[in-house]
């Protein structure tokens, strides 16, 4: 097998999976700045 | 506990980091495929890491659904108790010996089952009441994340090896696809359903789905596939060196999955507490006069965590 090219499939595999991990770290941080935002709706009594 | 996460995060951070250099600079190039092997790093951690927050929500899910009544509490006590005895002592009757698959040692299959009674009695007590279906969603969310990486390493590995990105009909790959779904399903289950058995229904779910854990687990030992032998424990070999970086990142994995559960369990549980806080100012709202003063009991104890 060619070294170089199974090297990028070693590159690959890792960048997916961080990338899959941001993704959903980002979803948690989006929907953790939604709740912090209804909270302060709330606080204000709307 | 709120000092002890930016702790845990950074120990987490540096093993991480510690396990890809090991990964990608100290482990042994493997002599048939090369360095593309060293994908089995990322692939076979996330796998494991995978089945045991599934497993978690199973047993979350079990005793939720269990605890919907006194008598079946008590009941399921006992018959994890029982799982708990039984699983221990039969492995080492030797006519289940024999019936074990080649490689799978007593001792395995003995600690495995332990971990049933082990865990349940451990999530009952510090999961009480509606904590449970809490540590359900977010495990099964944070296992979901964890088998999408499975799911994609897997073809990149494969490519290179097989020549193929996938092999249909291979029981190992169409099992860990099905589980993927039958989570993926639970998920969109508790997002889109209003139905106040929502939770209910989430956890019956959650229970068939779990069955399919040992199905995929086994696959490669009890059918022909094209997916690899295991190399721990069923009588596989594999080189220390390439078993100490795979034990090194599966820590690190399980420490960074553990931490993205902690802040999913609160987010969840502040989601839930919010959405309480929202219907009581409605009803408060429609009661008239009385919502004035009554505002500041909206119980909206604390802020994020």
């Amino acid at each position: 097998m060619n070294s170089a090219s199974s090297i990028r499939f070693l590159y690959a595999a890792y960048i997916a999976t961080w990338l899959i991990h941001a993704l959903y770290l980002g979803s948690l941080v989006r929907r953790y700045n939604r709740l912090r935002q209804q909270m302060k709706d709330l606080g204000k009594g709307k | 506990m709120k000092r002890a996460f930016p702790i845990l995060a950074a120990l987490t951070a540096v093993l991480l980091a510690y396990a890809f250099y090991q990964a990608m600079f100290v482990a042994p190039t493997d002599a048939l495929q090369g360095d593309v092997y060293r994908i089995i790093y990322y692939h076979v951690p996330s796998a494991w890491t995978a089945f045991l927050l599934f497993f978690i929500n199973f047993i979350a899910s079990v005793e939720y659904l269990a605890n919907a009544k006194p008598s079946t509490a008590r009941a399921a006590n006992w018959i994890v108790i029982a799982i708990g005895i039984v699983g221990a002592v039969a492995p080492f009757v030797p006519q289940v010996q024999q019936q074990l698959p080649a490689g799978l040692y007593p001792s395995s299959v003995a600690t495995t089952v332990l971990a049933i009674p082990a865990f349940y009695f451990f999530i009952g007590k510090y999961f009480p009441g509606q904590s449970l279906d809490v540590l359900a969603v977010t495990t099964a969310e944070v296992g979901v994340v964890f088998c999408t990486i499975v799911l994609i390493t897997g073809p990149i590995w494969a490519r290179p090896v097989w020549g193929i990105w996938w092999a249909p009909g291979d029981v190992r790959l169409t099992s860990t696809l099905v589980l993927w779904l039958i989570y993926v399903s639970y998920l969109v289950l508790r997002r889109f359903s209003d139905s106040a058995q929502t939770q209910k229904l989430a956890a019956v779910l959650a229970v068939f789905g779990a069955l399919d854990v040992p199905l995929v687990y086994f696959s490669i030992w009890f059918f022909r596939t094209q997916h690899p032998q295991p190399v721990i424990g069923g009588g596989g070999s594999i080189d220390p060196r390439m078993l100490h970086v795979l034990l090194i990142s599966w820590v690190g994995f399980l420490c960074f999955a553990f931490l993205v559960c902690w802040w999913r369990y609160r987010l969840e549980k502040l989601r839930r507490e919010v959405e309480e806080a929202e219907a009581l100012e409605s009803l408060l709202e429609s009661g008239g006069a009385a919502t004035q003063t009554s505002k500041a009991k909206v119980p909206l104890s604390r802020g994020p965590q």
